[in-house]
């Protein structure tokens, strides 16, 4: 009987099984990379119904946050404002530019404007927007320096591992909550953000839960 | 081995170069590997509905709806905090008016925290138009917006306080109603913030604490401009609640 497999089958077995050996490291590492919302959720910024520009906004006029998502600090959802808030300034400035023409429309049929929205956690994810801004996380620690974002982009990856970062950990977030809407604070001279985060963690006794039920329910 | 090697670097560059780097600017919806239970068959707050012929999930209550129980709601979260007065029938506080008039007096105790509480909401709402001191020349004025009167006019340092009330209530002239955005509280805390920046437009030396004299006093050979909300505020604010008990 002649030999079953000839002299290059062992080649070809070594090679086989090193290729499979680097297949899944290199699999396995594309999916730490590609696999999380770092990477499959942080950078989208779609094309939004009207070009509304926070950079403008929020950064060289100088708005508050609040002015328009007026609702986060009693409302666990940060809304997004009704046309009729655009319509208070764009009723007279820029009345008649082409790109506010969408805005007038909705806000004369009362037709809902299609933003597309960006942030999201899954359904099962119970977080409550009023809790975090009137203990002093800035909307800066979850969304970004948004006063410098013509086009608003995901900054942040909202992942559990990350949520879960700060909860262990709230003193490198934590800020006086009348500071919580001011985009570029920063630790007064002489005093380190851990300092403050401490001072304010005391201070409102604020003790994120680590628990599932804490944020799942 | 080294076709492998080869392959192995080939198929890596090909998947780094198709999938990008993290935090990549994109338009295109994040990707959901598994997407369970994400998206739940619920409504959420401003969610889209298919069901309603207007597409939001989010009704209008019927005019005239009141909250059950005899609670405000703070918003959506659900928690009644006790109103007795849960049908707004005080007309002086809800609509800052008395058998068709104007109140002229706060329906309401003033403390420095109620105005200090104003100022925050002032300058959050209405100082974009109104201006820091409240001389009608917020941001919005330069780029387009006009007809936004000077609180430190004689008209509008007469107007009882019940009028200033209503203006941000129902809105006035080119400007809408703030009612969705400030809540009745607040209203009250903007005027009496309003009445000190008032104060503080026409007072004189006498009125400032001994401790900020001198600082008012090296600016006075300067070329004298009102000073901005920031400054003027300290002195105001105790002016303005002894002024309205």
């Amino acid at each position: 009987m002649a030999n079953v497999f000839r002299p290059r089958a062992d080649l070809w077995l070594r090679q086989i099984a090193a290729f499979a050996v680097l297949a899944s490291v290199g699999g396995t590492a594309a999916l730490y990379y590609y696999g999380p919302p770092e990477y499959t959720r942080v950078g989208y910024a779609p094309l939004q119904p009207t070009a509304f520009s926070h950079e403008l906004h929020a950064g060289q006029i100088g708005m508050s946050c609040l002015y328009c998502h007026s609702n986060v600090e009693e409302s666990p959802h940060a809304m997004v404002p009704p046309t009729a808030t655009c319509l208070n300034c764009h009723n007279q400035v820029r009345a008649n530019s082409p790109l506010l023409a969408e805005i007038r429309e909705a806000g004369k049929t009362g037709r809902a404007v299609a933003w597309e929205r960006v942030h999201k956690t899954p359904d099962y994810v119970y977080f409550n927007h009023s809790v975090h801004v009137k203990r002093g996380v800035g909307c800066v620690s979850c969304h970004g320096k948004v006063n410098e974002m013509p086009i608003i982009r995901h900054d942040q990856p909202l992942s559990m591992g990350w949520c879960l970062e700060c909860h262990r950990n709230p003193e490198f977030a934590l800020r006086p909550p009348s500071e919580a809407t001011n985009l570029d604070w920063s630790p007064p001279v002489g005093q380190t953000q851990v300092e403050v985060g401490l001072h304010i963690k005391q201070q409102l006794a604020v003790n994120p839960p680590q628990t599932c039920a804490g944020c799942h329910r | 081995m080294r076709n492998v090697v080869l392959l192995f670097v080939v198929a890596a560059l090909l998947t780094a170069a198709a999938l990008g780097v993290r935090g990549r600017v994109s338009e295109n919806r994040p990707l959901m590997l598994v997407p369970d239970m994400d998206f739940q068959p619920r409504v959420d707050a401003q969610s889209e509905s298919e069901f309603f012929a207007d597409g939001r999930s989010m009704r209008t209550p019927p005019a005239g709806t009141v909250p059950f129980g005899g609670g405000d709601y703070a918003s959506d979260a659900g928690a009644p905090t006790p109103n007795a007065d849960m049908l707004a029938g005080d007309e002086s506080y809800y609509q800052g008016k008395k058998n068709g008039k104007f109140v002229e007096n706060f329906p309401l105790a003033l403390d420095i925290a109620l105005i200090e509480r104003g100022r925050e909401r002032f300058n959050i709402y209405c100082a974009v138009c109104h201006g820091g001191a409240g001389m009608g020349n917020g941001i919005t004025t330069k780029r387009g917006l006009v007809g936004v009167p000077n609180y430190h006019d004689e008209r509008l340092r007469k107007l009882p306080v019940g009028e200033i009330y209503s203006a941000i209530t129902n809105g006035k002239g080119q400007m809408a109603s703030y009612a969705a955005q400030v809540a009745p509280r607040d209203r009250w805390a903007i005027v009496a913030y309003v009445r000190a920046l008032q104060r503080s437009g026409h007072a004189a030396l006498g009125d400032v604490p001994v401790a900020f004299r001198g600082e008012l006093e090296k600016t006075k050979t300067d070329d004298v401009k009102p000073a901005p909300a920031a400054k003027a505020a300290p002195d105001t604010k105790k002016s303005a609640s002894e002024k309205n008990p």
